[in-house]
């Protein structure tokens, strides 16, 4: 993958203070960074939203729609946590039920017959654990999306801009390249989660927050993200306008180069190999037995 | 002393240990050789007890027909991990130790009633049949061996989700295996799902459920979300049901619910469908 100017390896203007992961953790859930209606007002030109999974529901927990920043079209796809309390409850706090997944796959579907690129944002802390959730198949309906985006034939362009949350994350977040905001995080389970778990004791999360390698430097440095993309000093939540302009800085960047890269089955083999690329068994580096 | 010889102690009358088989479900006693003989299966109340890959594929596959490979990939440890109870190097490496498998899933080739077919089975034992590096490596390993030879994939699942000590790349794994899936898929190839249980967490959300035929043993576990997240969120009580293949069958989400003993008969008469 080709490196860019806003590189994962390249040192940064001004470095920021180190921070404990579980720091990270709290300003990755801070509720005055910017969301999914600012980087759609915001961030870009014009959005057109389109509504519904076609089947039972409209989710408010991800939103899309049709989405352009200066010449650049694109279908824009997110999670949204909502900002008032009322939209929060609506938005189950940025949790999507089945139904959120069915739509944002029914719109990339749309955006690759319409020959646009997709960016997915991402901000949740996890797929919606409910009764309805289950009984319209959770876990199929983000099986589903891993299998249709692995396959998607035009590009997909990623941003972590908050909580990356498990399956709830990745179920938008098979793309050809993944960014992540500084103070983004994304895991394969929640602190709290991990250290109820492996700790037998949520208070424990502080350490299974460091343990689990979950800031966008330890995701660079493990391969899974290919660029962090710089918030404003002390964090989004202190300067939302400058936040959103310097995603949608690197959006327009990264769209453009994944526009003048390859497409069709060029496309899917190469995210097909970025994706396996990831984890693949290393005998020296393997647990000694 | 009359013809009876009063003796001061009873009997021993303790059960053999080996003798008897308690059904974890309705309790019932059972001689150990004849729940062996059932598969596992408890013949009072049908509950499917787990079994490891290794029974498993006995059952699935034509006797001395399997070729297992990938048995060179073993456990990682990509972030150093070390939790309350010590590293998790030294606790992959005791898993392998005690189970005498490399990871927590077996891939490999083998016949079903003459089919050739390749098949993935994930190991409940085995760390709880966690998707790690190491398992997402063997699956998909074993998905591009049946493209490359143009057979059917076959998955059996049996897992708790992604292996929280290798982080993040475990869930990349999940990406990672159905990415293989859609490789699979677009050469026009036959997948099959089964799952056992427990089916959850992040195996439920990658490749259990996008099978051609998604086909589950009776009475096993399979949903997204644990049950006391979901009732600590919802704060309402679950229908005895909830997560079941039943419940799953009742919704759409599987084909077909499949005994144990009939799982091999099933899967050769699916099979026989395959016109390319």
């Amino acid at each position: 993958m080709k490196k860019t100017s806003v590189s994962a390896s390249a040192p940064k203007q001004n470095p920021a203070p180190a921070r404990s992961a579980w720091e990270t953790v709290q300003l990755a859930r801070d509720p005055g960074r910017p969301g999914f209606r600012d980087y759609a007002a915001k961030m870009c030109d014009e959005f057109i939203e389109l509504h519904g999974d076609r089947l039972v529901a409209d989710d408010p927990a991800i939103c899309g729609g049709f989405a352009r920043i200066g010449k650049q079209r694109f279908m824009l796809i997110g999670h949204r946590k909502g900002v008032t309390t009322e939209e929060r409850i609506a938005c189950r706090f940025g949790m999507a039920n089945p139904d959120g997944y069915r739509k944002a796959l029914r719109l990339m579907k749309l955006a690759e017959k319409w020959g646009l690129p997709v960016v997915s944002l991402v901000d949740t802390s996890g797929a919606y654990p409910g009764l309805d959730a289950e009984a319209r198949g959770q876990g199929e309906a983000i099986g589903r999306n891993l299998l249709e985006m692995a396959g998607l034939r035009t590009p997909v362009l990623v941003v972590i801009t908050g909580e990356g949350g498990s399956g709830g994350a990745l179920g938008i977040a098979v793309g050809d390249r993944v960014l992540m905001l500084e103070n983004a995080v994304y895991s394969v389970i929640s602190p709290e989660g991990c250290a109820s778990i492996l700790w037998r004791d949520g208070s424990k999360a502080p350490e299974a927050a460091e343990a689990l390698k979950l800031t966008a430097r330890d995701l660079a440095r493990l391969g899974v993200i290919d660029a962090i993309v710089p918030e404003p000093a002390g964090g989004a939540h202190k300067d939302p306008a400058s936040a959103v302009a310097l995603v949608r800085e690197a959006v327009a960047e990264h769209l453009g180069e994944l526009l003048s890269g390859p497409s069709g089955d060029r496309l899917v083999e190469e995210r097909f190999r970025k994706f396996s690329a990831m984890g693949r068994f290393d005998p020296k580096k393997a647990v000694p037995l | 002393m009359g013809w009876f010889t009063k003796k001061t102690e009873a009997p021993a009358l303790e059960p053999l240990p080996d003798i008897w088989h308690v059904c974890p479900k309705c309790q019932a006693h059972v001689f150990k050789k004849a729940w062996e003989s059932a598969l596992k299966v408890c013949p009072k109340c049908g509950h499917h007890d787990r079994i490891g890959a290794r029974e498993r594929i006995a059952l699935l596959v034509d006797s001395g027909s399997f070729r297992e490979f990938g048995t060179e990939i073993t456990p990682s440890d990509p972030l150093g991990f070390s939790d309350a109870k010590g590293p998790y190097a030294a606790k992959a490496a005791a898993t392998v130790a005690k189970l005498g498998q490399s990871e927590a899933v077996v891939v490999g080739s083998g016949n079903v009633d003459g089919t050739r077919i390749v098949l993935a089975v994930m190991d409940f034992r085995f760390l709880g049949g966690s998707l790690s590096t190491g398992t997402g490596e063997k699956i998909a390993m074993a998905i591009q061996h049946a493209i490359d030879f143009r057979r059917a994939f076959v998955m059996v699942s049996a897992s708790g989700g992604a292996r929280m000590h290798e982080g993040i790349l475990s869930l990349m794994q999940m990406a990672k295996t159905c990415a293989a899936l859609n490789r699979h898929r677009e050469a026009g190839l036959p997948y099959i799902s089964i799952l056992t249980d427990p089916t959850t967490g992040g195996v439920s959300a990658s490749y259990a459920l996008v099978g051609d035929v998604n086909i589950a043993e009776p009475g096993a576990l399979i949903g997204f979300a644990g049950r006391r997240v979901i009732e600590t969120t919802i704060k309402q009580k679950l229908p005895d049901d909830f997560q079941t293949a039943e419940y799953l069958l009742e919704h759409g989400f599987v084909d077909a619910i499949v005994p144990r003993a009939r799982l091999k008969e099933t899967l050769a008469a699916i099979l026989a469908y395959r016109r390319r």
